[in-house]
C-alpha cells in the first residue's frame, strides 16, 4: 500500500464491462514526506467517499480488484482507505 | 520478501472492513547495506513491531492474505518478521 493525493475523478460512459458506476480517482502518488512521485495514476474507490485533495492509500495489482465489491474486475489500483494521519516514530 | 525499518504509521478512519483493529506501518525499504533506499512501503503488522525496528516485508497478495488468515483481504504488504541481524558476505 502507498499514500498518494486525490487530484480529480475520471468519467468514462464508454468501460468494460465490470466498472460501470465505478467511481474513478486520479491519484498523485506520494513518497513518504507526502511530495509527488511519479505519474498520475487512475484508480477505483473501494471506499466510495474519497473526496478531492484528500490524502489515502491504494493498494496495486490483483489487490485492488479484490478489494472492490465484485472481485473479478479488471482494476490495477484501488484506494481502500482515507488517512487521518501519518505519524513519523522515533527509534 | 523485503528489510525496512518501521519509520512511522498511518491512521485511518475511513477505510475497508479489513483494515479495522489492524496497524498500518510505513516501512522504509533498505538496501543489502542497511540503509533507506527512498522507497517505502505501508504494510500490516502482524508481529507487533515497533519504531525504528528492522522488519521483514512480504509484499505479495496471495501470501499476505494466508499470513492474515482472510482468504478475500485486498491486502499486500505485510510485517512478517523482526530481523534480528543482517549478514552480508564480503
Amino acid at each position: 500500500m502507498h499514500l498518494a493525493r486525490v487530484r480529480g475523478t475520471v468519467v468514462a460512459s464508454t468501460i468494460t464491462p465490470g466498472l460501470e458506476g465505478t467511481r474513478l480517482l486520479i491519484l498523485q502518488p506520494l513518497d513518504r514526506r507526502l511530495q509527488p512521485r511519479g505519474g498520475a495514476v487512475v484508480a477505483a474507490d473501494a471506499v466510495t467517499m474519497a473526496g478531492p485533495d484528500e490524502l489515502v492509500f491504494y493498494v496495486t495489482s490483483r489487490e485492488a480488484a479484490v478489494a472492490m465489491p465484485d472481485t473479478f474486475v479488471p482494476v490495477d489500483h484501488a484506494v481502500i482507505g482515507i488517512v487521518d494521519a501519518v505519524n513519523e516514530v522515533e527509534s | 520478501m523485503k528489510i525496512g525499518q518501521v519509520t512511522g504509521t498511518v491512521v485511518s478512519t475511513i477505510h475497508l472492513p479489513i483494515i479495522t483493529g489492524r496497524r498500518m506501518l510505513l516501512v522504509d525499504l533498505l538496501d543489502i547495506a542497511g540503509e533507506a533506499t527512498g522507497d517505502y512501503v505501508i504494510a500490516i503488522d502482524t508481529v507487533d513491531a515497533g519504531a525504528g525496528e528492522t522488519v521483514l516485508i512480504l509484499d505479495e497478495g496471495t501470501g499476505a492474505r494466508q499470513v492474515l488468515d482472510e482468504p478475500e483481504a485486498p491486502i499486500r504488504a505485510v510485517v512478517v518478521g523482526i530481523v534480528d541481524e543482517v549478514s552480508v558476505g564480503q
